[in-house]
């Protein structure tokens, strides 16, 4: 169990758990941001914050401090990390 | 007419090409307005479709999730519940989606199918779905959702528009309903229990979309609404919420769970192929979004922007100020004869409708860049990049953009703040624009360094406090912007949630569009409200009005040039009107700051623009109307002016401390009418522009006094 905000950029994990009292994760819930869902973190912006998650065929940023609750499990039946070629 | 009129609502994602759709289903017949009492823009249109039947189509802004999280989302709530005051609930739903992602899209559709109305389904960019392989059986989807219409459309490419025609024609006719999801027996029962207890207490029955909306929401907007009490809903909505808790669900997890899980099932064999493809975003995201090249083009981008609305926007600028200033001349000689009028129609009225006109070139160029970088996906990855530097105080990457333009000019800043979704952000953004430093600001900081700063202290100090006073602002608004979204604003804040989508080329109809929709709205209501202030002022500076004046001082002073003769008429003529007696009567508020009646009554006649402060010390130190800033005699007149009276006797007026105190002040004063009339505007009231307008002149009068009592005991 990893927080997502520990996943590195290209990690994909499968979402465990997440807080359903929270307005971010409501919202996340609301675009299909379900547990046993895979996501991938895309990437993180400029200045490291906020991130870049991919799920269900679109894109999201979301701030680090909102993804908090959300807790991935990086398990064997994941994609494998593909390395990232640029810089 | 409007009685009888159909009216169909457009709802769907945002990003789904809704708009476009909008734009090509009405054509340019629309009209935008205001929801009341709110802030969120009323789009609608006639749409024909066809037999003679037309219909009302109202554009809803775009929402993921009828859970409504933000004030916005809440209005489209409430206008598809029709429960809004003053709008009616639409006879039928249109639910545009992004034929790509239809799973996150159906989830907003069957949210909407709760509601009961008839409903059609648009699934829009189906172009952009084909390309990625992406192959969709409508009629199996429109079967399985219990016979609503599905039709495939691409309104960017302009296709599929008839059979979305036919689709609305039909939902109007036929009324077919799409069919609800079969909830589980317990969340059947909870919303039962709710219906029960809110008809009790109540005494009238709410319907299953508001029984939802108490269910599933975390907020107690619909409760609040329909008066059902806080003492009496809680152990209600407790118990509802354990009995969908027995069944396996967290409560504020079950409505996304369950729509999904059924969606999951009605997309079985819907959707095929495309697996995996990812479009353009991926490869583009790669290099816009680089940790190098990423900052590198933006800062590109934004420059571009910027020297537009800033430097590009001068030539019509210029060109309409040629075009006043040509009105005035043709129209003045043929009201000679009567002074008052002429003055009324060329200092009033024609000054006026420039007053407004002159932000039209800005505020089009600004949303020509606002809209492509929307449209094109971009705006969305310029508030990623940004996002850290903003977040801390409060604000949201999305605020760069109206902040950037403010330092052009805080009209069209302000206006581009609707840029931004969360509320709480939108709010605190405006309040920090009116303190960036405008190029209206300009003229008495180049006017001020110029005569003082230059001549004492060489060009290396002038450029200090020239880039210094552009920072002034700034030190103050970021503080400004954390307090307000800390401790005043209650409106909770919104998570910075933001889809990055798919790259897409803005439609040029849709982007001039946006550009006349904003200009249009801006002259229609703060315009008219510039041009009354450019009046009142004008009546305040022109009387009483003695007709002896230039007689008077004639016979007082009889060497006098005729040109002399007429700026000291002038000057006198101000000195005694209204604003005159007015700035004499509040300078010894501004007596701490080291301003003069004449310093004051300048601050005070310049309300209508900011940078008409020049002209108006032109007049008052008598060098006459149409002084510049590198006007050389008031230069030297300002050099000159000496306190006739009080302690000061024999000083000059403008020592360092005063000059810097009046720069510092022009800095941070709220001293602009546009901007209070498009504050106004913007946060739908006066009651935020009045805070503003106090906030800002208050903490420019202590900054004033503060800098004048310091620097005149060190200097």
């Amino acid at each position: 169990m990893t927080p997502l905000s520990q996943l590195l950029p290209g990690q994909y994990g499968k979402l465990a758990s997440l807080n359903p009292e929270r307005a971010v994760d409501q919202r996340l819930m609301a675009l299909g941001l379900l547990p046993g869902m895979v996501l991938k973190l895309v990437r993180r912006a400029p200045l490291g914050d906020p991130l870049a998650i991919e799920f269900g065929g679109q894109v999201v940023s979301l701030r680090l401090a909102e993804a908090e609750s959300l807790i991935v499990d990086v398990a064997a039946d994941c994609p494998v990390q593909r390395p990232k070629k640029s810089s | 007419m409007s009685a009888k009129e159909i009216t169909v609502a457009l709802v769907g994602n945002p990003n789904t090409g809704k708009s476009t759709l909008f734009n090509a289903l009405t054509g340019l017949r629309q009209k935008v307005g205001n929801y009341p009492g709110v802030t969120v823009a009323r789009k609608s249109g006639r749409c024909d479709c066809g037999d003679g039947l037309k219909v009302e189509l109202v554009d809803l802004p775009g929402l993921y999730s009828l859970a409504a999280a933000s004030p916005d989302e809440q209005v489209v709530t409430d206008v598809l519940l029709g429960s809004l005051e003053g709008s009616q609930q639409p006879d039928a739903i249109v639910v545009v989606l992004d034929a790509t992602n239809l799973l996150r899209n159906l989830f907003l559709a069957s949210q909407l199918a709760e509601l009961n109305l008839p409903l059609a389904l648009v699934l829009n960019q189906a172009d952009v779905a084909h390309e990625q392989g992406l192959k969709i059986d409508t009629q199996l989807l429109s079967q399985r959702l219990g016979g609503v219409p599905v039709v495939l459309s691409s309104a960017w490419k302009g296709e599929g528009i008839a059979s979305v025609r036919r689709a609305i024609a039909e939902v109007v006719n036929k009324k077919p309903k799409m069919s609800r999801l079969a909830w589980p027996a317990q969340v059947e029962s909870a919303l039962d229990v709710i219906v029960q207890a809110v008809k009790n207490d109540t005494g009238v029955a709410p319907s299953t979309a508001d029984a939802q909306r108490i269910l599933f929401s975390s907020n107690a907007h619909t409760s609040d609404r329909l008066g059902w009490s806080q003492a009496k809903r809680e152990p209600i909505i407790r118990q509802a919420r354990d009995q969908v808790r027995a069944a396996g669900y967290n409560p504020l997890a079950a409505e996304p769970l369950i729509h999904y899980a059924h969606l999951r099932k009605v997309l079985d064999g819907v959707t095929s192929g495309g697996a995996g493809k990812q479009g353009n975003a991926a490869a583009l995201d790669r290099v816009l979004l680089h940790r190098v090249m990423g900052p590198i083009l933006f800062t590109g981008i934004m420059l571009g922007l910027f020297a537009s609305v800033f430097w590009l926007a001068k030539f019509p600028m210029q060109w309409i100020q040629a075009g006043v200033d040509f009105l005035k001349a043709v129209v003045a000689p043929a009201l000679a004869g009567t002074p008052m009028l002429q003055s009324l129609v060329t200092d009033g009225i024609i000054a006026g409708v420039g007053a407004f006109l002159v932000f039209l070139p800005q505020i089009l160029i600004l949303f020509l860049f606002v809209s492509i970088l929307e449209d094109s996906g971009y705006m969305a990855r310029a508030a990623f990049i940004m996002d850290r530097l903003f977040s801390w105080c409060g604000l949201n990457g999305k605020s760069f953009v109206p902040l950037l333009s403010g330092f052009a000019c805080a009209i069209p800043g302000l206006l581009s703040t609707r840029t931004i979704e969360d509320p709480k952000a939108r709010l605190a953004t405006a309040f920090a624009v009116p303190f960036m430093s405008c190029s209206a600001r300009f003229p008495i900081y180049a006017l001020m360094c110029a005569a003082f700063i230059g001549p004492l202290y060489g060009p290396g100090w002038e450029s200090v406090v020239m880039v210094g006073m552009h920072c002034v602002g700034l030190i103050f608004a970021v503080p400004t912007a954390f307090v307000l979204t800390r401790f005043i604003l209650k409106v909770k804040p919104q998570p910075f949630v933001l889809e990055l989508p798919r790259y897409q080329m803005p439609k040029p109809r849709d982007v001039i569009w946006r550009m006349w929709q904003n200009a249009a709205e801006f002259i229609s209501k703060a315009g008219t409200v510039i041009f009354a202030i450019t009046i009142i002022i004008w009546a305040l500076c022109y009387f009483p009005r003695d007709a002896q004046m230039a007689e008077k001082i004639r016979a007082a002073e009889p060497a006098l040039s005729s040109h002399e003769l007429q700026a000291r008429t002038q000057a006198a003529m101000i000195e005694q009107s209204w604003m005159g007696r007015f700035g004499k009567a509040v300078q010894p508020v501004f007596d701490p700051c080291g301003f003069d009646w004449k310093i004051t009554v300048g601050v005070l006649a310049s309300f209508p623009a900011r940078e008409v402060i020049v002209s108006t010390l032109g007049v008052t130190y008598s060098i006459g109307k149409g002084a510049e800033a590198d006007s050389q005699h008031l230069r030297q007149a300002m050099q000159e002016a000496k306190w006739l009276n009080g302690p000061r006797t024999g000083t000059p007026i403008f020592s360092l401390a005063a000059v810097l105190a009046l720069m510092v002040f022009f800095a941070l004063c709220s001293q602009c009418g546009p901007t209070i009339a498009t504050l106004a505007q913007e946060t739908g009231g006066w009651k935020w522009a009045a805070a503003s307008f106090f906030y800002m002149t208050i903490l420019a009068w202590i900054m004033a006094v503060v800098v004048y009592q310091v620097v005149i005991r060190i200097v």
